[in-house]
Parts: C-alpha cells; structure tokens; sequence
C-alpha cells in the first residue's frame, strides 16, 4: 500500500494530462448538456439591456485578441445579438487591435439573423484607437474628436447613427468585453466613476474575481465572468451557443482536477504520516 | 480553399504546441518561434498603420501640422535608449509619458478605487433579512481584518494579532477562489483549442 502511495505522489504530470485531455474531449463528442443557474452579476448585465428604451445607443468595446477568444467571443456574440434583437443601436470600438478584426467577425456572425440592419444606421464600428485610458478620457469630453472616422474611413459626422453623440452622455449603456489591459478596470476607474455612465462587463475568469467588487459597490450594473458567464448569457437569451456547449467539459475537467487534487492530498498525507511513524519506531 | 489550408495548418501548429506536453521537441520549438515572430511583425504593421500614420505621419507631411515635429522628436529620442552614450536623452520622453499618463489616470484611480470602494464598504450590519446581514458582516470584518494583517507599523500580537489572524484567513479563503477562477479560465482556453481541433478540423463534433 506504501509504495501504491509513493507511486501515486509521484504520478508523471503526463499521466494527469492525459486525462485532463478526455475529459475535455469525451463532453464535446458526447454531451449531456447539464442544467446550471444563472448567477445575479449575468442577471444584472442581462437586465441592463432588458430595461433601455428601443432605439438606445449603446457603445460597445471589444478589447480582447485571439488568445481570450474561447470565453470573449461567444459573449460578444452574445451582446451584439442581444442588442440587435430589441432593436439598439451598437456603436462598437476596440482599444486592442487585435480586437477589430474579432469584433467585425462576431458582428458578421449575427447579422446573418439580422439581415435588414444597415451600417451607419442600425450598426457602427468607429475602429481602434491607441492610447488606452487616454482615449476613454478624451471621449468623455468629445467622441468625434477621438474617432473622426470610422473603421472604413467614413467621416464620422457623415454617419447616421453618430448624430448627437458627443460624449458618453449621449450613449445610454457603456458595454466592454475585456480580455484584460485596457479592458474593465480602466473602464471603472476612467469612464463609469468619472462620467457616471452605466457599465456592463465580459471579461476573462481569471480577471473576473477582480471586478465583483465593482458589482458590490455598483460600479457595474452586471458582469459576465469567463465562459460560465458566456453560458448563463446564453441560456438567458434562449440562445444555445459554444459557451453552452462547453459547459459539460468544463464540468468534468473540474471535477478531474478536483479529484487529481484530492488524490494527490491523501497521498502526502498518508506516505508523510508512515514516513514519521518510521522515524519514531527508529 | 485558403479557409481549409488555414485551419489544416491551424491545426498542425496547435499539435505542435501541445507536442510540449510530453517533452521539449522541434516542432514545439518551430511553432513557438512562428508565433512570436508573426505576433511582433503583425503588432509593427498594425501600430504603424494605425498609430503612426494617422497620427503623426500624415498630418506632418500632408497637412502641414509643424508643432507635430515635437512629439516625432520625442519619439526618436526613446530610441536612444539603445546606445549607452546617449541612452539619458530617452529619460525626457519617458519622463513625460509617465507624467502624462499618471496626470490623467491618478483622478479615476482615486475616485473609482478608493473612495467610491470605501463608500461601498460603510453597510448596514443589522437589516431585515438575516443573509444580508450575515453578508454585510463578512464584508466589513473581511475588509478590517485583512487591512489589518498589511499594517506592519507595529507587531502582530494580542488584539492586532488576532485581527491579523483572521484576515490572513479571509484572504487565503478569497486567494482560494481566485485560483478556482484561474483553472476555470485555463480549461475553457483549452476547451477552445479542442473544439477547432474536433469540430472545426475534424468535423467530429455537430
């Protein structure tokens, strides 16, 4: 039994990759598609846009790259959908570059729903700028003056959907979907606590232990965490997406992990318990 | 054709990356390589086309903007930063983005993170609803305690000690979490990363 033990505390790493690998896989050939709830931050970002009168403008910051793309892009999705769907206006930016190219993908992806929707009317994407809390701080004093034209080169007063936006008090909801720096935190500290506009936030699992402070204190009205909160999003909307479908792995990879884990402890304890036991009999 | 020949070649370099999983090996290495070096010229082209032509490169030479000269030569000054008998001329620049940037950021760090987070934090410790106040409780002796345990201007014994003692427990216990949250982000990249190879590769998934 001791040297089952030893053994185990000294399991190749590759062994646990190996498993960590099917129970990634085995959920998405075969799923189950298991039930979860939909936690109050999902809720609240949710109810943000639920609540805006139809036609609102609503600016829309996609800053992530292809790297946080499994949790970020099905909420931004997600969001362009959810927006379109009740009939709001989307102004969308980026402060990544990398997030253009992304943001343009996921809003060709939902337009094939919307197909009456017209750029410059009902959509918008102003572009990247450099410059990070910078730019945040610039558009609160003039939106124009910080992106004079769109993505395409279109002059910005020339566009519809631009006319009497000014700053972030002509927007009524503030959206970011955040792969990390610029992304929500700036967001809180340059524009929502300066400005005082409504903010809702997607952002990676691993900022978003970060960020629940600012849903304490409302800072922001709701908050999507990780590919979780893409999940609840989606099932909120009534619209089953990757995020959904990658709850069954993320189920079993965690339950693998916890179990590794578990394992790993009992073996510690139990080889430290027999090693200390050997050194008294001595 | 081009899309197949992407997600085919997508699909190599994702292998080759997980090749790593069993040992350090060349095609690890190739597509670690291809990786940085794509990332570093795509991020050059990108900042050129998007920072320093729009903003500086046309509007000095198409129209006419002089004062513009300045920042170009701040700029290249940073540069300088590379020579050793030069490299203090970089300090100007840098002096001035830091000053520059703290200037108008140190404004939203002090509202948003300071006092509308203290604001926050003055709640009710006796409501209506027990949960509330049980939370309301958690919240206020988890934010003392663990402040406490960071005072180091005098030693942890007796009362501050014990404070001391409890935030450490409050901030293991918020540590534990945050590590919780971290393995779920690293899964779901994964998750991605086997949902091109068995759905968009492979076509194994509906």
């Amino acid at each position: 039994m001791r040297k089952f033990l030893e053994k185990l505390e000294r399991l190749d790493r590759r062994v646990i990759f190996i498993f960590i690998g099917f129970s990634i896989a085995l959920p998405l050939l075969f799923p189950v598609y298991t039930d979860f709830s939909v936690t109050a931050p999902v809720e609240g970002f949710y109810n943000a846009i639920e609540e805006l009168p139809p036609g609102s403008k609503v600016l829309v910051s996609c800053d992530y790259d292809p790297g946080s793309m499994p949790e970020l892009f099905p909420m931004n999705i997600a969001v362009f959908h959810h927006l379109l769907s009740r009939g709001h206006k989307v102004i969308m930016m980026q402060l990544w570059a990398t997030g253009t190219l992304l943001a343009e993908r996921a809003m060709t992806e939902v337009l094939e729903d919307f197909p009456e929707k017209i750029y410059g009317e009902d959509w918008v994407n102003l572009g990247f700028k450099e410059g990070r809390e910078v730019v945040m701080v610039s558009m609160g004093t003039n939106i124009p003056k910080t992106f004079p034209t769109d993505s395409r080169g279109t002059k910005v007063e020339e566009i519809p959907i631009m006319q009497g936006v000014t700053n972030f008090d002509d927007v009524a909801l503030l959206m970011n979907v955040s792969g990390g720096l610029p992304g929500t935190k700036e967001w809180v500290l340059q524009v929502q606590s300066r400005y005082g506009v409504k903010l809702g936030s997607g952002c990676t699992a691993v900022s978003a232990p970060e960020f629940y402070p600012y849903i304490q204190s409302g800072q922001l009205v709701g908050l999507l965490g990780g590919m979780k909160g893409a999940a609840e999003y989606e099932k909120l909307l009534g619209r089953p997406g990757t995020a959904q479908r990658g709850m069954d792995a993320q189920s079993v990879s965690h339950i693998v992990v916890f179990l590794f884990i578990f394992i790993g402890n009992v073996a510690y304890f139990a080889v430290k318990g027999k090693k200390k036991r050997l050194q008294v009999s001595r | 054709m081009w899309e197949t020949i992407g997600i085919w070649f997508g699909a190599f370099l994702t292998l080759c990356i997980f090749s790593f999983l069993y040992k350090d090996n060349p095609f690890y290495k190739l597509a670690e390589h291809l990786f940085v070096g794509i990332s570093a010229g795509y991020w050059a082209t990108l900042e050129y086309h998007n920072v320093f032509r729009p903003n500086l490169w046309d509007p000095l030479t198409r129209e006419g903007r002089l004062l513009l000269i300045v920042p170009f030569i701040f700029g290249l000054l940073l540069f300088s930063r590379f020579t050793k008998k030069y490299s203090w001329l970089s300090r100007w620049p840098m002096a001035l983005i830091i000053g520059i940037y703290a200037g108008i950021t140190i404004v939203g760090y002090g509202s948003g993170d300071l006092i509308l987070q203290i604001h926050a934090n003055l709640l009710p410790l006796w409501t209506d609803n027990w949960l509330t106040s049980l939370n309301n409780i958690l919240l206020t002796v988890g934010v003392i305690t663990g402040l406490i345990y960071f005072f180091f201007s005098k030693e942890h014994k007796g009362a501050l000690g014990a404070g001391a003692k409890v935030g450490i427990w409050f901030l293991m216990i918020s540590f534990g979490a945050s590590f919780g949250y971290t393995v779920m982000s690293r899964m779901s990249l994964l998750i991605g990363r086997v949902y091109f190879l068995l759905g968009t590769w492979l076509h194994l998934l509906e």
